[in-house]
């Protein structure tokens, strides 16, 4: 009788707290559960009683990485609810804004998280001795987007200048333009991330994901767009609820997303990508397939390319934002409550992310729904784990455990931000004990 | 050059604001002193490193011992104990950055860290009274650092 036990105390590299359990019974995998246990924290009840004007900035605190798309939904859902409607500058800008966003998240991920995976390191400690010009350039690229983020949205970590219908401050041009030296560079060290992505060790693993993403008849999707799958949805983001569901699992405190019909899902960057190659220039469609990823690919080791590629696109879009940039007439418009539903969904670096809101015309907000992607991508996550295990039930302990490690990061999971450690436990039984 | 403070950290977070706190005391105290506030972004840090010859960090961290207790490492000789990552919200904290600045570009030649233990990091709560009395009593042995050869 033989009992095997893999236990990892920490996977660093990821944003919460959780743990990933995995059974292997006679060489059958039986059970692989991603238990979240950090307690909830109740953002949409603190939501509850909130001026609506508050939710950009209230929401924005869910997420130290990526607080520009907790705003983006809030306001976008607000000025839905109260009938708002942006003049385009103002639009152009929430653009620029949310490419900063992409850029510090993705660059961050690439490099510094996922990276240390494909390149036999420990960490990004590890890289900076052994890959030092990789990690030079990924902290410049990232400072690119930093600025972009400060510029635009007041500060670099949980900007301040958003607000219901538009900025409190309109960036001058002369402001944006001091970027533009540091953006062209940071342009073409995104096409080197590309070549230099294109020769990583891919594991070959591929499972047929059901995609969804938002869509758009103009560009790549970031702020709006109808909610599109793999599978032929086409539907108003509005109606998100009537398709999607977040069921409650007893191992997790976290909801998990799921289809109506019960089917697990993926959002982010390998879905945006396959779902919108046709709204991206073709230098970069090209340079994507020269890197290994294209429309079809639906190995998750490579949403690490579709992450490239998206820093490729927002820094192109944001040189294209400034060179166009007019200063507005007025930073904001002025949005006033009346009683009404909200609803949005934007582009998170890590995938869709839903906001609906319910108001009331003294502008007090009476119910908030907030379903962010890492909570739509975990059914997808366990099931990657378990195919992953499946296929290499006979690679050794530590590297099937490196193996589930680096498959769980394929997700940037963004469990929650204050904390960042995850305990793997495989365990393989045999028959024997599973009678005792 | 001159010397620079660096507070990291997140002063809307309890405990967690003690760097920044210290730091804008320093500032106060010692205008001759360059101070910077910090949230702890890697590629900032790292770029504040540059050129200078001595620099001190205050954080706050979490090793377990008192609220309030101080720690001091001299970071330019040996790397610091885990415990300064236990409190990040980031995804690279304060302990790997200067790894990565020592193997990257070099760190100064005097750089101290300040590590104050925290006890609580309440979302909008002020310092606890242990944490901001030892905030008050680092800001002389700060401007000490900076008066040795």
């Amino acid at each position: 009788m033989t009992r095997r036990t893999i236990n990892v105390e920490y996977l660093a590299r990821v944003e919460g707290e959780g743990a990933l359990n995995a059974t292997i019974r006679d060489g059958v995998v039986e059970q692989v559960e991603l238990n979240i246990f950090e307690p909830p924290r109740f953002f949409e009840a603190f939501l509850r009683g909130r001026d609506f004007r508050e939710a950009p900035d209230i929401t924005a605190r869910i997420c130290g990485i990526c607080p520009v798309a907790y705003q983006m939904s809030a306001v976008h859902a607000m000025e839905a609810a109260c009938g708002g409607a942006l003049p385009d500058p103002l639009h152009v800008l929430r653009r620029l804004l949310y490419c900063g966003e992409w850029i510090e998240s993705h660059v961050l991920h690439i490099f510094m998280l996922h990276a240390p995976d494909f390149l036999g390191c420990h960490g990004v400690v590890e890289m900076a001795k052994t890959h030092g010009d990789l990690v030079r350039r990924a902290l410049r690229m990232k400072k690119a987007g930093n600025a972009i983020v400060a510029t635009v949205g007041g500060r670099e970590v949980h900007p301040v200048n958003v607000r219901v219908g538009g900025f409190y401050r309109a960036p001058r041009r002369a402001d944006l333009l001091k970027l533009r030296d540091e953006l062209q560079w940071a342009r073409d060290a995104a096409i080197e991330t590309l070549n230099w992505a294109a020769g990583l060790p891919y594991p070959d693993y591929e499972r047929d994901y059901l995609l969804v993403a938002l869509r758009n008849p103009s560009h790549y999707p970031m702020n709006e767009g109808r909610i599109v799958s793999s599978a032929g949805l086409d539907i108003p983001y509005d109606d998100f609820e009537n398709h999607f569901q977040e069921i409650h699992v007893p191992h997790s405190t976290a909801l998990h997303g799921r289809t109506k019909q019960g089917r697990s899902y993926l959002v982010g960057p390998l879905a945006r990508f396959a779902l919108n190659h046709d709204r991206l220039s073709p230098e970069i469609v090209a340079l994507a397939e020269k890197a290994g990823l294209t429309p079809s690919c639906r190995n998750p080791y490579k949403s690490l390319i579709a992450r490239a590629v998206e820093v490729l696109f927002a820094f192109d879009l944001a040189l294209e934002i400034i060179d166009g940039y007019r200063e507005p007439d007025a930073p904001a418009i002025d949005v006033e409550p009346r009683e009404a539903n909200g609803r949005w969904a934007t582009e998170a670096p890590r995938g869709l992310l839903y906001h609906r809101y319910e108001i009331g015309d003294d502008g007090l907000i009476k119910e908030a729904r907030i379903v962010p992607p890492t909570s739509q991508n975990q059914p997808s996550i366990e099931k990657d784990v378990r195919g992953v295990i499946e296929a290499n039930l006979d690679m050794a302990d530590d590297v099937l455990q490196h193996r589930c490690e680096q498959t769980i990061r394929n997700y940037d999971p963004c469990i929650s931000c204050s904390t960042h450690f995850l305990k793997l436990n495989i365990e393989r039984l045999t028959g024997d004990e599973a009678q005792a | 050059m001159k010397g620079l403070v660096i507070g990291v950290g997140n002063a809307d977070r309890g405990d967690d604001a003690a760097g920044p706190v210290t730091a804008e005391a320093v500032a106060a105290a010692a205008p001759q002193l360059d101070v910077m506030l910090c949230r702890g972004d890697p590629a900032e840090l790292i770029d504040a490193f540059s050129g200078r010859r001595r620099i001190v960090i205050i954080d706050a961290c979490a090793s377990g011992g008192a609220p309030g207790q101080v720690q001091r490492f001299e970071a330019h000789r040996s790397p610091l104990p885990a415990c300064f990552g236990e409190i990040s919200t980031h995804g690279v904290d304060l302990g790997a950055t200067i790894e990565m600045a020592r193997a990257l570009s070099g760190l100064p030649d005097r750089l101290i860290v300040y590590g104050i233990e925290a006890g609580s990091a309440e979302p909008g709560a002020a310092l606890t009274p242990s944490v901001a009395e030892a905030s008050r009593r680092l800001v002389t042995q700060i401007l000490d650092e900076f008066s040795r050869e």
